[in-house]
């Protein structure tokens, strides 16, 4: 069961090849099998995910059920969940039942999908790796010493030992992107504004975008198709028609440009990866597009501004963790200062920490001009770049990580936190400009997966699915699976 | 940018955070060195560009000033620290 698509699995269910609850008791006994090597779940919701599941099977027997109806999916730990634990991976939000669903949870449960859990991720999605996550760290299912990426790594492990066949992600800086290269998955952020942030805890506001994490990009275009629209409760929600991002699966390639920054391939870039995405460029320009060499002069300044953005929009968002409410509270406060303070204190981490600590300072009176506000017209500069080279190109690609999966404590040893921030070169400016980017499988380097990216102008997800999709079928990286995983049925 | 034990002590306060005093050394360098980092921006020049707020520089969206929502104060009160009367409890403020 689990090596089918979505669409397969929907034909599955409707033609009665096994229902709902038995397709959802397999998954949850893959999640009991194999779950405790990999920890890619925070909570695994059992009773509900049958009950969910029976529901499904009654109405896929009444004929009223959608193309996803009965079929499981995890979410990320990000998205609240009503009567659900909703920990962002922290001790802050331990203790945090989510009392209403974010606008994507309403929608995916709308349509009929079964929840079986939520998956770890780095502490409030602040890192690339998920050894931040207070539940420990999810590991990679293709080398257990290695980390599965990050923030949405718990998702990304799970999609790729087939524990769920669908999770859903964010990203703020590379957050579904990274992982799903490291794992081995397909993943795609929309366009800003595409996919309502309502009830996804807060990280940096004017980044932060929700996504699906699947197998295929076909899966990803039928997930996308229920978690986009505009949503009233989101400030910067888009106001623009639904549509189907599926329709152009199968068009051709023929007339496609493709545009190779020139700054994604430079010397930095491992020859091995390199090596594994030139093959995969080839393969497209098979499929009948043609190639450009293109610039974005502006990459290299596009951490610096995203470690002002971010930190000073997290300093912000974070402000309402502070004891009173909901979430953690230390014990015996002896005013109200100690209580914020110790709470916060307390049960935060320190990466989380340290970011509150660079946006608050970057935020401060007399330094806002210096960092946030010429980080702003960085971003514009970014932006720009990406303007200019889409008037030529229809789609940028390049490696979505500058290395395979590495291992637990190689970047965060030296204690120097920057040196993890430069893993996320090539998916930041991405989150800075607003534009929509993807990652597939491209192949392997050492038994390690290599992610393509491919990059679209505003709105452009639909032609991104279809290349990603004409790739999937001409070749068979996505189906390639981490070996000890293969166990039951 | 450099800071010193005095700095992150204020940095701290206004940000609500306790840190362990026998951290205060470390965390100061490591501040300091996404600082130092962060100040590659200050290689470009920027006069006359326009800051990006909004990826796609939408404009503040209004509604009509009516009631949307309903009154779930015991539902949202269930899970906080503490609570009395509908109140949320922290230590006294003012004596």
């Amino acid at each position: 069961m689990h090596n089918k698509t979505l669409a397969e699995l929907s034909t599955a269910l409707q033609d009665k090849e096994f229902s709902s609850e038995e397709l959802t008791r397999h998954y949850l006994d893959r999640i009991q099998q194999h779950d405790p090597s990999i920890n890619s779940f925070i909570t695994v919701t059992e009773d509900l995910a049958i009950a969910q599941a029976q529901a499904a099977d009654q109405q896929i027997a009444s004929g009223n059920a959608g193309t996803l109806t009965g079929i499981p999916l995890a979410q990320k730990d990000i998205f609240c969940t009503n009567g659900v634990k909703t920990s962002c991976a922290s001790l802050m939000l331990d203790n945090f039942i989510a009392p209403y669903d974010a606008t994507v949870v309403e929608k995916i449960n709308d349509a009929g999908m079964v929840m079986l859990g939520k998956t770890n991720m780095d502490e409030f999605a602040m890192g690339s790796t998920t050894e931040s996550s207070y539940y420990g760290d999810a590991k990679n299912p293709w080398d257990l010493e290695r980390v599965p990426g990050g923030s949405s790594g718990g998702s990304a492990a799970a999609v790729a030992a087939q524990l769920t066949p669908v999770a859903t992600g964010t990203d703020t800086g590379g957050s579904i992107r990274q992982p799903a290269a490291l794992c081995g998955i397909t993943g795609i952020k929309p366009t800003y504004g595409t996919v309502s942030r309502y009830g996804m805890i807060a990280f940096a506001s004017s980044l932060d975008q929700g996504g699906p994490m699947t197998r295929t990009a076909e899966d990803a275009a039928m997930m996308l198709n229920v978690m986009t629209g505009f949503d009233e409760k989101d400030a910067t929600s888009i106001e623009r028609d639904s549509e189907d991002y599926t329709r152009s699966l199968n068009n051709k390639l023929d007339g496609l440009t493709i545009g190779l920054p020139k700054e994604y391939f430079s010397d930095d870039l491992d020859s091995d990866i390199a090596n594994v995405i030139d093959t995969a460029i080839k393969e497209v320009e098979k499929l009948g597009a043609s190639i450009k060499e293109i610039s974005l002069p502006n990459t290299r300044l596009s951490i610096p501004a995203y470690y002002v953005i971010a930190p000073a929009e997290c300093s912000s968002n974070l402000s309402r963790m502070d004891g009173v409410r909901f979430g953690y509270r230390c014990e015996d406060p002896k005013d109200l200062y100690d209580l914020y303070a110790r709470s916060r204190g307390e049960a935060f981490g320190e990466e989380v920490k340290r970011r509150i600590m660079i946006g608050t300072y970057a935020l401060s009176a007399g330094y806002y001009d210096a960092y946030y506000l010429k980080a702003q017209q960085i971003r514009r500069l970014i932006s720009d770049d990406f303007k200019k080279a889409f008037l030529d190109v229809d789609v940028i690609m390049g490696p979505t990580s500058p290395s395979t999966a590495f291992k637990f404590g190689e970047l965060s040893e030296d204690n120097d936190p920057v040196s993890m921030y430069l893993a996320d070169i090539y998916t930041i400016s991405v989150n800075l400009a607003g534009l929509p980017g993807m990652s597939i499988p491209a192949g392997l380097v050492k038994g390690l997966p290599v992610g393509l990216q491919l990059i679209g102008n505003y709105f452009q997800e639909a032609k991104l699915l279809n290349i990603a999709h004409q790739f999937q079928q001409a070749t068979d990286h996505h189906q390639q699976t981490p070996d000890s995983f293969q166990e039951g049925k | 940018m450099s800071l010193d034990k005095k700095d992150v002590e204020a940095i701290a306060r206004l940000a609500r955070l306790e840190i362990n005093p026998d951290q205060i050394e470390e965390t100061a360098s490591q501040l300091s060195s996404i600082l130092e980092f962060v100040d590659q921006m200050n290689a470009v020049d920027t006069t006359g560009v326009e800051p990006i707020a909004h990826p796609l520089d939408l404009v503040a969206r209004t509604r009509e000033d009516v009631v949307t929502e309903t009154n779930q104060r015991e539902h949202f009160q269930a899970i906080a620290p503490k609570t009395q009367d509908g109140l949320y409890l922290v230590p006294k403020v003012i004596e």
